[in-house]
């Protein structure tokens, strides 16, 4: 009797064992080093900048608009998200009609719709709407500048409201993610009775609401550990059949040290990295993994001071500096993983517009510009650079910058650097050359994502932006740049504001108010057994379209 | 006792007070926005004002300092200005973390410290306690965000015994004594152990050399009392100094472990520092800072009176 009921406990374990084991081994789990110390905000408008939409925006929110980030040989363009269609009134060009996607819902269940639209702008651009939250203000008001109000036409159409003409609008609302209104009253529902002030009740309202969000993106959030993980599964009702996942389980883990990721990728702790060290770049390599990378649109230049006094006024000394730095060589030093910049987007991009300057390699043409301008190596331009020490997106700075010292040793220039800590030299970047944190510097080195017209070009060359209003540090800009602004951005057909984009770019690297440098090229290491990976020429990558092979 | 107690308690306040200034005013006196974790360098004038009115950094120095000591008195240290979330929650979570692997640090730099110490001094000046100094010097010499570097290069990434990084595989917060979770403290613990092991292995050393040759225990030699009673009375004689030793290098761990928790991504008090200052949370900053200060204030008071209970002929005045 004994032996019979041993025989059938075994057979029954076995049995179980057989069943559960290929169920638990079959569970495609992909867990992500981010170079971010804390998992970004889950609450819809993520921080730690675009790493911050990479991975808690795109993959739990839709926007309005996205980026294509379907090919890895073209540049990202913008495409529709729950927005399917949308265009400026033609009598009054400062209101757009957006008309929705149907079927879409929230992960809570709940619709989404005008009403939602009009929530999630109040979210951020009005302060007495109940739900008006200060800390996501500054990550997205600044990123759509003239945005201003939001009126629902009917349930799928809204009408979104600028402060100016502005044609940039549909491309800063890739920036705008929709949150579920009906979630969040939830959460403020259940906030303790005892908690009277609304503002207060608001607030933790919100932080429930990042605890455990609510969009309506291809992943939905099912754990949150604050600074240690975030744990996503698909959104099996996503709207997209191409963009729905078939990873079972996506982990975030953020390990902001560099060695720290790299040992996590090779221990086997993670499938896929961001950021590694280029000199762990062999060693990772040689262990199987594949590093992916792509020209992205991340600028590493040294923005030129305008100012009274600056060297840099004499244009040939600016094309000088251009045409001495070594790229390639540069380029070799970082393992491969910089991009050569011929401006500040690439042939091929639709803002690219042929300029007549050419910017290359020519040592012999930059020493003749400069002695032209009048200096030799006995009497060199003496020029001041500020710049950090590390700092996101600052790619290496410290060899970069003593790389394009030595380089331009050669073309008469004798380079200063000012190595300050990142977060003075970004507070810094908005005071202006002029300011007295300058340092004397007539040249800052801040990189910057150039994703939409505003980052990449207007931002630098509008006289509307100069400090303290914006990034304009050098003082750059005169009444042509500002022509060639305001027929970007009053130009409302896609493609003609792409040539008027194209014709603010090409007289930008005509003029030379930056040395480009280098552009990074956002490399990342994976398992093998990470598949239909799609590296795009964007800040960007598709999680939702990728695969764990067995 | 009692008495003791009670005016060492008293004692505290103008160290508090003192603490919370110093701590303020450091914060604040550190270049850099404090709204720069959420307000990118792009933002408009009026939009910066408009949050720094939100956030109350508008206000004059001594009324923020006022209004935050208030709020810390009743608990509540603020909210993070980059998470959102309050900074009580997220430093007594990274300080339950902290003290773990602290503890584990101390038990181990401790034990084996004393055991070097005791080795060395025992065997003073023979082949042992040059061996056991240089242990005791390599430990105290070695930087130990290095050693924490070598050890993942070897054990995690070349051999794959243990994990790199983090707090177990589901995080901190579900963690649990067994082996699965301890393989992630084994590397962070041993790395932060050698100092104190160094630290302590010296002090010990010198006490037990000193105390050998003390009259006392030639006496007790004389008297006819075994190695072993002649080691337990030395044991008695140097535990209050050794102890002390330990409570500050205790202190040192639960401030101190910025690199290393860095290194393996350990979620405590000190990756919490080094994310607060890098993203300049002033909130988050103040609120480690002061709860890290007055755990070491608290510590102090535990050692002291610990102390004086070991050894009554310690009375403090």
């Amino acid at each position: 009797m004994a032996q019979t009921f041993t025989r059938t406990l075994a057979f029954a374990l076995v049995a179980a064992t057989a069943l559960v084991t290929p169920a638990l081994a079959q569970e495609k789990v992909l867990r992500i080093g981010m170079t971010a110390a804390d998992i970004p905000r889950t609450l819809g408008q993520p921080d730690q900048g675009f790493e911050g939409n990479r991975f808690t925006g795109i993959p739990i929110y839709d926007s309005l608009t996205q980026w294509d980030l379907s090919k890895a040989d073209e540049a990202s363009v913008l495409i529709p998200g729950v927005a399917t269609e949308w265009s400026v009134d033609e009598s009054d060009q400062t209101k757009w009609v957006f008309t929705l996607r149907e079927g879409v819902t929230f992960h809570d269940g709940s619709p989404f719709d005008a009403a939602a639209v009009v929530w999630n702008v109040d979210k951020v651009l009005n302060q007495e709407a109940a739900h008006f939250d200060a800390s996501q203000v500054g990550v997205t008001a600044s990123r759509m500048p003239t945005l201003r109000s939001a009126r629902v036409i009917d349930d799928m159409t809204v009408e979104l409201t600028t402060s100016e003409p502005d044609s940039f609008l549909p491309i800063n609302l890739t920036n705008l993610f929709m949150a579920s209104p009906a979630h969040w009253q939830a959460k403020f529902d259940a906030v303790d009775a005892s908690v009277t002030d609304p503002k207060l009740r608001a607030e933790q309202a919100w932080t429930a609401f990042a605890a455990d969000p609510s969009g309506s993106g291809p992943f939905r959030v099912t754990a949150f550990a604050p600074r240690e993980r975030l744990e996503l599964v698909p959104n099996t009702e996503y709207w997209d059949p191409a963009r729905t996942p078939t990873i079972d389980r996506v982990v975030m883990i953020p390990l902001p040290e560099a060695n720290a990721r790299t040992a996590a990728l090779l221990s086997g702790q993670v499938d896929w990295i961001e950021a590694p060290s280029p000199d762990a770049i062999p060693q990772i390599e040689s262990r199987g993994f594949t590093v992916y990378s792509n020209a992205q649109p991340h600028v590493w230049p040294w923005q030129l001071s305008f100012a009274e006094d600056s060297p840099w006024l004499d244009k040939r000394v600016r094309h000088a500096a251009n045409l001495c730095i070594n790229r390639s060589e540069l380029k070799e030093l970082l393992g491969g993983y910089m991009a050569e910049p011929v401006g500040t987007v690439a042939p091929g991009h639709p803002w690219w517009g042929n300029p007549s300057f050419e910017i290359k390699y020519d040592p012999d043409a930059a020493r003749a510009l400069m002695s032209e301008a009048g200096f030799s190596a006995e009497t060199p331009l003496k020029v001041k650079v500020q710049t950090s020490a590390s700092g996101s997106g600052q790619m290496q700075p410290i060899p970069m910058n003593e790389y394009a010292q030595q380089s331009l040793r050669d073309c008469f220039f004798d380079v200063e650097l000012d190595v300050i800590e990142w977060n003075t030299l970004f507070t810094n970047w908005r005071r202006g050359a002029k300011d007295p944190t300058a340092n004397g510097a007539n040249a800052i080195n801040v990189s910057f994502a150039a994703m939409d017209p505003f980052f990449a070009m207007v931002r630098f060359t509008s006289t509307a932006a100069f400090p303290p209003v914006s990034n304009n540090w050098g003082y750059f800009g005169n009444d042509e740049f500002d022509a060639l602004i305001a027929t970007a951005r009053t130009t409302f057909e896609a493609d003609k504001r792409d040539e008027a984009l194209a014709a603010l770019h090409a007289r930008i690297v005509e003029e030379a108010p930056f040395v480009w440098i280098a552009h990074d090229v956002g490399p990342r290491a994976m398992s093998p057994k990470v598949g239909n990976v799609v590296q795009p020429r964007s800040w960007f990558i598709d999680i939702a379209t990728m695969t764990i092979e067995d | 006792m009692l008495e003791y107690l009670v005016r060492r308690l008293v004692y505290t306040i103008p160290i508090f007070l003192g603490v919370s200034v110093v701590c303020f005013a450091l914060v604040h006196i550190s270049p850099g926005d404090p709204l720069i974790s959420i307000l990118p360098a792009d933002a408009s004038v009026e939009l910066q004002q408009m949050l720094l009115t939100l956030y109350g950094f508008d206000r004059s120095y001594p009324e923020q300092f006022v209004r935050w000591l208030w709020r810390a008195l009743q608990g509540d240290l603020g909210t993070s200005i980059a998470t959102g979330r309050p900074v009580a929650t997220e430093v007594m979570r990274a300080v339950y973390n902290t003290l773990m692997l602290a503890a584990v640090a101390t038990i181990l730099g401790f034990f084996l410290g004393c055991l070097f110490g005791f080795v060395a001094g025992y065997f003073s000046n023979s082949w042992v306690d040059r061996l056991a100094s240089a242990i005791a010097v390599l430990g105290v010499s070695v930087p130990h965000y290095w050693l924490g570097m070598v050890l993942v290069i070897i054990f995690s990434a070349q051999l794959g015994w243990l994990p790199a990084t983090g707090a177990g595989p589901g995080g901190s917060g579900a963690w649990r004594w067994d082996w699965v979770h301890m393989q992630f403290l084994i590397l962070p613990a041993i790395t932060m152990s050698v100092i104190p092991m160094g630290i302590v292995a010296r002090t010990v050393r010198a006490l037990v050399a000193d105390l050998l040759a003390q009259d006392f225990i030639i006496g007790l030699r004389a008297k006819g009392l075994g190695e072993l009673g002649i080691f337990w009375h030395v044991v008695k004689n140097a535990a209050p100094t050794a102890l002390a030793v330990m409570g500050l290098q205790l202190g040192y761990l639960l401030g101190g472990s910025i690199l290393i928790e860095t290194v393996f991504s350990w979620p405590g008090t000190g990756l919490l520092l080094n994310s607060a200052i890098f993203q300049r949370d002033l909130p988050l900053l103040q609120g480690t800072i002061l709860v890290l200060a007055l755990f070491f204030v608290f510590l102090n008071l535990v050692v002291d009176v610990l102390q004086t209970a070991l050894d009554p002929r310690i009375k403090r005045a």
